[in-house]
């Protein structure tokens, strides 16, 4: 599966610009802030109905325009899929597959896997825990529509709980069983995400460590583990064992919702010690076991964007994630950098099919492998 | 179009009014009113003084909470129904669906809402004194749930399951699965899941 086509409109930086892209690999070159990460941006787009970066839709429009429209053609398993979403200002979203109309986002899904790896990834390291469930989240609800069903009860039953509890407060009484109505729609999702995300997390640990390994060329040791109270407790037990602490907190302190993984070097949070090249090499080690992962469920080779990753890596490092991606299991790649030579040279030692593109005011094609050739 | 000053105070009086009510903006509410006001005379009367008769003399009847004109509303009434069994509704638009479908010969009990923390609805707002005196005096024998699929649905069937699942009565719930006219390639998950689990004998199809 891969992306042939593009064109958009009114997207971001963008007012009107076309893209024919190398099956393989496809470089964007530019400065700063000239669009390469919007590019990348409106091909997560084609995947998740929504931006990496912008969850409001309409902010996502050329500034003082009325709309934007993203056009694609995916090629999947030899067929051609045109996938396309117009946003207008004041207007529902539409989004279409070969001119056809979802009804829900969520039915579009899960077809063209992509994943994305970005210098706003660090927020997993130095963001609170809902960050890391996001991505946990992000990663089996694309697969298991059940999981996100669960999702949501948890939260809507969350709500009503936390919400009785505050009622209890303010009228200052106290009803048991009115309570465990709302405990009795928790414990089952509870106990269906939590094995979801056990069997997630220690799938993509061993991926994760021998990317690590790879990329750091053995260096440090790294460690990730599923952290969440249903280890060793049932969420049934959590919330008796909670209930006076939850009366007086007025909120329910335990459960699934407080789930977080745990990311470690040499045994210490990489928050805390990790250099920023480390933290970097963690990040696209887990963003690359996400990958496989992905392959592995829905047995399709998701597309790989990755912006802006060489900044900050030492040589060595940079040598080795061209040595780990030249690799004919990943398919359709697109890198943004802004450093020309180094891509260059980059693409000098890899026998691949490739197209470099200049992004500045008008798009160009600077150079393919066939010229080289 | 600004709606935020009116030539006529009397004029800015009513559309408050009719902007108050559930799904009406501003906007509709000054079209209603320039409309009332385009209209006869007595038939404006005759329009406020059917809301206010609607208010003052409106009843719920005394055995199953309905809204009615009567003491007894006319479904708990009519000799030709089944008094021991009882649908349990949220409201009366419920009990106006399930009389459409000619299919249902029991009586209702409407609770006037469903248990929602965020709405400020407990327990012990739902009105369940009247359902509570008939079973006590052993006149039930089914309780059909039939709130909607919702999670405080869900959760006001299971309060009332465990309610009355100590009395002699069985408690049914109306089946949930693949709606008629549906494809099953594009009924969710959810939703096939349950028809599959609740499936029925092919034979009862033909019956009905
Ligand atoms: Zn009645």
């Amino acid at each position: 599966m891969y992306l042939q086509k593009l064109s958009l409109f009114n997207f971001k930086n963008y007012t009107e610009a076309q893209f024919d892209f190398s099956k393989k690999l496809n470089c964007l070159v530019g400065n700063n802030g000239v669009g390469k990460t919007n590019l990348l941006d409106a091909i997560y787009y084609m995947s998740y109905t929504k931006s990496y970066f912008n969850p409001v839709d309409s902010q996502n429009i050329k500034h003082e325009e009325q709309y934007f429209l993203i056009k694609s053609n995916f090629s999947v398993g030899g067929k051609d899929d045109l996938i396309t979403c117009t946003v207008q200002k004041n207007k529902n979203k539409k989004f279409s597959r070969n001119k056809k109309d979802y009804k829900k986002m969520a039915d579009h899904i899960g077809l063209i896997p992509v994943v994305m790896v970005s210098p706003a990834d660090s927020a997993l390291v130095t963001e609170g825990s809902e960050q890391r469930r996001k991505f946990i989240d992000g990663v089996i609800s694309q697969y298991d529509r059940r999981y996100l069903d669960d999702l949501i009860s948890y939260n809507r039953a969350l709500r009503q709980r936390n919400q009785l509890l505050k009622n209890f407060a303010r009228e200052g009484k106290f009803n048991q069983a009115s309570l465990e109505l709302w405990d009795q729609q928790l414990i089952e999702p509870a106990g269906r995400i939590f094995e979801k995300r056990l069997e997630f997390v220690t799938e993509l640990i061993p991926g994760f460590q021998a990317y690590y390994n790879s990329i750091s060329e053995g260096k440090e040791q790294v460690g990730l583990s599923y952290r969440s109270s249903l280890h060793s407790i049932t969420m049934d037990e959590l919330l008796i064992a909670n209930r006076e602490k939850d009366r007086i907190l007025q909120y329910t302190s335990g459960g699934i919702h407080k789930d977080d993984l745990d990311l470690r070097l040499e045994e210490y949070p990489i928050k805390k010690l990790g250099s920023q090249g480390q933290q970097k090499t963690y990040l696209l080690a887990l963003k690359l076991a996400k990958f496989d992962f992905i392959k592995k469920q829905t047995g399709k080779t998701p597309v790989l964007l990755l912006d802006d990753i060489f900044d900050k890596f030492d040589a060595g490092r940079v040598k080795q994630i061209i040595k780990l991606i030249s690799n004919p299991d990943y398919g359709q790649i697109f890198i943004s950098d802004t450093h020309q030579t180094r891509l260059e040279n980059m693409l000098g030692t890899l026998d691949v099919d490739y197209k470099v593109f200049r992004i500045n005011d008008s798009v160009s094609e600077i150079s393919t492998s066939d010229q080289v050739k | 179009m600004s709606l935020h000053r009116f030539p006529s105070k009397l004029l800015e009086e009513s559309v408050e009014e009719f902007s108050g009510l559930p799904g009406i903006g501003k906007k509709t509410a000054l079209r209603l009113v320039l409309h009332l006001l385009r209209q006869d005379v007595n038939d404006v009367r005759q329009f406020g003084n059917s809301i206010i008769r609607l208010k003052e003399n409106i009843r719920y009847c005394k055995s199953c909470n309905n809204i009615s004109d009567t003491e007894i509303c006319e479904i708990c009434a009519d000799t030709g129904r089944d008094k021991s069994t009882i649908c349990v509704v949220e409201n009366i638009q419920d009990v106006m669906a399930i009389e459409n479908t000619n299919q249902y010969f029991g009586i209702y009990h409407v609770l006037g809402g469903i248990i929602s923390p965020m709405n400020g609805i407990g327990p012990d707002e739902l009105n369940t004194d009247l359902l509570d005196e008939k079973i006590k005096k052993g006149e039930v024998k089914e309780l059909i749930l039939a709130l909607s699929t919702t999670m405080e649905g869900d959760t006001t069937n299971f309060y009332l399951y465990r309610k009355y699942q100590g009395e002699d009565i069985k408690i049914t719930t109306l089946a949930r699965g693949v709606s008629v006219g549906d494809e099953i390639e594009y009924a969710d998950e959810v939703t096939l899941g349950r028809s599959l689990i609740n499936r029925t004998l092919f034979e009862n199809n033909l019956s009905s």
